[in-house]
């Protein structure tokens, strides 16, 4: 049993989708799903166990081996993401009931699941696999899944944002299979692994830069990496709070997973350095990312758009770490990767709460309520200050390993670059603090109750999470540590 | 109680009594007495902790680990003479101001008042963490722990003008720890491999020339809460709260954490030998007393009490931070000791200035004549501070004074000893008037004439700040005795 959980890992969810639809109650469907998310939950944290204990694990689909048939490979790096894609993806399901019964036609509920599960499903396989067409396809299971989760909303403007999304998401997809095309052309293998080992003969040569080029350009605008990040704000501004929650805290992650992935362990980190510095670009593209996205956010009325711009921006953060390209960048990376993760699941949940109380998240909603919704208020604030990376919080770690990545890689430009943007965050985030708790509330919102236990308890288990793992930061800390050396390993 | 338990307690006692705070909220009486008797409990902690430390200074006698952070990086606590002091004065004060907010608070029918007592028990928190901390981590994390929960205290009101002052506030107070403070805590760390604060510093032999003035600089600016200029804004903006954090919080606990957080940085980060070697360390005290000088150019042009304050405060901690990095023994101990003494005479201003407003609702200076009338009590204790702000005998800010001096001889620093004479007739300048106005003048015939001294808390709370401005100058000699193994004697 336990040799097959690689496999379990996907399959479970996938097949958890269609039997939902055979549910068709939304409650009914609800407690299916949550209780198929726990499951899941628990293969990843046993699939961490055994890897931080025991190495790579690999898994033949089918009895087939490697390099003819598909392999699912679990290393201590996709365990990692694993873990987090599943922790955030419970979490906001657990939270999900009362939020998508007010936001969701109870017709439509049911298959809310079943879009939800299939989208785990796919983000799940995109990481355990080693597969490279493997992973065009659960690209697609997951983006498809996104597409309809986002029409899902009730303003009609979310029609008109997963079109978008379904546009732009459907030219990453292309380019990511034009990519793999030519890498199975050149070589004859769509094994992760196996690639790794055979590029390096092909080096230099037009085609796989070109290839490298699609893939990269393909999965930047899955990662919503500015300025490819056109697509982000409207799609979480529109889509169901619960929605929001959800993609902000996983699908950009998976993206960063595939980015590492493709860059470090398939090409190699210095694969590019002949022909184009990358690591430059990723520098400049993250700090650009940073100060503009930031910039929008602070003047945005909406507060959901306010954290997808925030998103936007802390894409950059994780992209810069990359860029900086030391073993204690890419580590800032992968810790972004997950405290960012807690930090939007966090405060997304909490703006669903707000949605479901009062019918939507501007400013003006949002005055006087640290009065009447003051559990989630005080998320907000907790998760906004460690989105600021106030010591204390998860937000900081990042902070601490991305400047110490800076100072040690002699990046100097890069401190005060990486300093403004938190800066710029403590200007958006205070806009928020003034008006819940320093301003006079809107008429008819004085009556307003805290929000559903459900929405709470998630919403502050990831709050405790932020501050939790921003001192008690070893299993983040140990994990991401074997999860560099991995990768920096197979790049020398 | 053993020691190490103690020095835990310390910090587990402010925080639960917040918690009490908020829960007994519905019950101004009970939520009162929580104050009073956590911030009783607390200056037994702490003398408790000194009581042991007594026996044996040192440092290394009194050290806990409480959990690792980040590989490398521990949260931890330890006590050493200087962080006694600290949070002797900070814990000390906080009593006697706890029975000052219970007069002010209750006369003015403030709102939110247990968000008020709540955020103030935090803030005790955060100060006693700073005081304890055994790294500068520790202490980095405490120092945003004490900017955010003092937040709600300035912004109180809650209208658009202390909207503005709490953003000042909380924007300088972030923007110089995040942008300036946080690097150089993580340069630090990247070339000495550790935080602790170490007798003889961290950094020697890890980072030199123009490098280290540049880290020397971060600090300065960095650690906004000492109020080096330019980063002092936020000083005269958090006057828009209300008189009882001014006291305590902007005369003490913040400011000192600052100043406190400067000298532990020069002392043990730095270390004063290696610091005397940076090229241009100069730099600093010149800019501390820039500080000095032009912050009392700006007092003596306020004409609101508490603003006037403000910036007389700036100029004092800046007093401090020169006197700290004169790197002289005799002006180490000038700096340690003027934390005493200018929190007790500042503190003891403010009440004045908070118990004027609760009894006359005057706020300017000019406003003043004849006050001493009608609230003698009041403005003797106004006298006494004003004499230790200008450095006149008895009081305890003669005391620092002639260690400064001293030190400055030490260096033979001109420079010092001419911020030192200017700033003291500056001091005069702007002090003494008001003296003069409040028993000199006859009271004009407009404002409210019909008030006596504020309510009995207000009052005895004044008195007693008054006395300890006193008895610093009478009683400085244990003080110094218990101070000095930090600098190792005087040679």
């Amino acid at each position: 049993m336990l040799s097959h959980l690689p496999i379990l890992q996907v399959i479970i969810p996938l097949l958890a989708a269609p039997a939902c639809l055979l549910l068709d109650r939304g409650r009914i469907a609800w407690a299916f799903s949550c209780a198929v998310a726990i499951v899941s939950l628990a293969i990843s944290l046993s699939l961490l166990h055994q890897v931080s204990g025991a190495g790579p694990l690999s898994y033949e689909l089918g009895g087939w081996d490697a390099p003819w048939g598909i392999e699912y490979r679990i290393d201590l790096l996709s365990a990692y993401v694993l873990l987090v894609v599943n922790g955030v993806a419970t979490l906001v399901l657990v939270a999900a009931r009362s939020s998508v019964a007010a936001e969701i036609d109870e017709a439509k509920q049911p298959l809310f699941y079943v879009l939800y599960m299939l989208c785990l499903a796919g983000l799940l396989g995109i990481i355990a696999t080693g597969d490279i067409f493997n992973v065009f396809v659960f690209l697609e299971i997951s983006s498809l899944a996104t597409y309809a989760l986002i029409a899902l909303g009730r303003d009609r403007r979310a029609l008109w944002a997963a079109y978008q999304y379904l546009i732009v998401g459907t030219i990453g997809a292309t380019f990511i299979l034009v990519g793999i095309g030519f890498l199975y052309s050149l070589t004859g293998t769509l094994n992760m692994a196996d690639l790794a080992q055979r590029l390096p003969a092909l080096a230099e040569s037009a085609s796989v830069y070109a290839a490298f080029a699609f893939l990269v350009v393909g999965v930047c605008l899955k990662l919503a990496l500015f300025p490819l990040h056109l697509w982000l704000p409207n799609a979480y501004a529109y889509a169901p709070s619960i929605v929001t929650a959800f993609l902000a805290a996983t699908a950009t992650k998976v993206a960063v997973y595939l980015l590492l992935r493709f860059h470090f362990s398939v090409f190699g980190a210095s694969f590019t350095d002949p022909v184009l510095p990358l690591e430059g670009i990723f520098l400049v593209l993250g700090i650009a990312g940073v100060f503009v996205a930031s910039i929008v956010a602070i003047f945005e009325d909406n507060i959901k758009r306010l954290f997808a711009y925030s998103s936007v921006a802390q894409i950059g953060y994780m992209v810069i770490g990359m860029g900086i390209g030391s073993a204690t960048g890419v580590q800032a990376t992968l810790l972004h990767l997950f405290n960012h993760a807690l930090m939007k699941g966090a405060l997304f949940l909490a703006l669903a709460a707000v949605v479901y109380r009062l019918g939507g998240a501007n400013f003006s909603h949002i005055r006087g309520l640290g009065r009447t919704m003051p559990l989630t208020m005080a998320a907000i604030v907790v998760a906004g200050l460690s989105l600021v990376g106030v010591p204390g919080t998860v937000g900081f770690i990042t902070k601490w390993y991305l400047v110490m990545a800076a100072i040690n890689g002699s990046h100097w430009l890069l401190v005060p670059a990486i300093l403004l943007g938190s800066l710029l965050a403590l200007v958006y985030v205070w806009r928020i603090v003034e008006a819940a708790y320093f301003s006079e509330p809107v008429a008819g919102t004085e009556t307003c109750r805290e929000a559903p236990l459900g929405l709470l308890l998630a919403m502050w288990l990831l709050v405790i999470a932020n501050v939790y793992f921003g001192l008690d930061t070893r299993l983040p800390v140990a994990a991401s540590d074997g999860a560099v050396r991995l990768l920096m390993g197979g790049a020398g | 109680m053993n020691a190490q338990l103690a020095l835990q307690l310390t910090l587990v006692a402010p925080l639960a009594g917040a918690l009490l705070i908020a829960l007994t909220g519905k019950w101004p009486n009970l939520r009162e007495s929580v104050t009073l008797a956590t911030s009783v409990l607390l200056f037994a902690l702490v003398l408790q902790v000194f009581a042991a430390m007594g026996v044996n200074h040192d440092p290394r006698e009194l050290h806990i680990d409480l959990f690792e952070l980040l590989p490398g990086i521990t949260i931890a606590l330890h006590s050493e003479p200087l962080s006694i002091l600290f949070a002797m004065v900070a814990s000390g004060l906080w009593i006697v101001t706890s029975v000052y907010s219970i007069g002010y608070m209750r006369t003015n029918n403030e709102k939110h008042q247990t968000r008020f007592y709540t955020c103030f028990a935090v803030a005790i928190f955060g100060a006693m963490g700073v005081a304890f901390a055994a790294n500068l981590f520790t202490l980095f994390l405490f120092y945003e722990v004490l900017t955010l929960s003092t937040y709600p205290l300035v912004a109180h009101k809650g209208d658009d003008n202390a909207r503005r002052g709490a953003r000042i506030y909380l924007g300088v107070l972030l923007a110089t720890s995040i942008g300036l403070f946080l690097p150089a805590m993580i340069w630090t760390y990247a070339v000495a491999g550790t935080l602790d604060f170490r007798p003889g510093g961290i950094l020697d032999g890890n980072i030199a020339g123009a490098a280290a003035t540049g880290l020397l600089m971060l600090y300065l600016f960095g650690i906004g809460k000492a109020a080096v200029m330019p980063v002092h804004k936020w000083l005269p903006a958090a006057m828009v709260a209300p008189t009882p954090v001014s006291a305590l919080l902007h005369a003490v606990a913040v400011v000192k954490a600052g100043v406190f957080t400067m000298a532990k940085v020069v002392i043990y980060i730095f270390g004063l030998d290696f610091l005397a070697d940076v090229p241009n360390e100069m730099w600093a005290v010149y800019i501390a007393g820039f500080t000095i000088v032009s912050a009392s150019v700006v007092a003596l042009r306020q004409t609101n009490i508490k603003r006037m304050l403000a910036y007389s405060t700036v100029s004092q901690l800046s007093y401090i931070v020169m006197a700290v990095v004169v790197l002289t023994p005799y002006s180490e101990m000038g700096a340690i000791i003027h934390i005493v003494a200018h929190a007790v005479a500042k503190i003891t201003l403010f009440f004045a200035a908070g118990a004027i407003y609760v009894a006359s609702k005057k706020t300017e200076i000019a406003q003043l004549d004849g006050i001493g009338y009608r609230m003698p009590i009041t403005m003797a204790a106004f006298t006494v501070a004003a004499l230790s702000m200008i450095g006149v005998p008895p009081t305890g800010g003669f005391v620092s004074k002639w260690y400064m001096i001293a030190g400055a001889f030490q260096l033979d620093s001109y420079f010092v000893l001419a911020v030192l004479a200017t700033s003291t007739a500056l001091n005069a300048a702007y002090f003494l008037p008001i003296v003069f106005r409040a028993f000199f003048r006859k009271e004009a015939g407009d404002g409210n004439l019909d008030h006596g001294e504020a309510p009995v808390p207000m009052v005895a709370a004044i008195c007693v700040t008054a006395v300890l401005t006193l008895l610093v100058f009478f009683f400085n000699g244990p003080l110094v005795d218990f101070e000095q193994t930090i600098i190792g004697g005087f040679q």
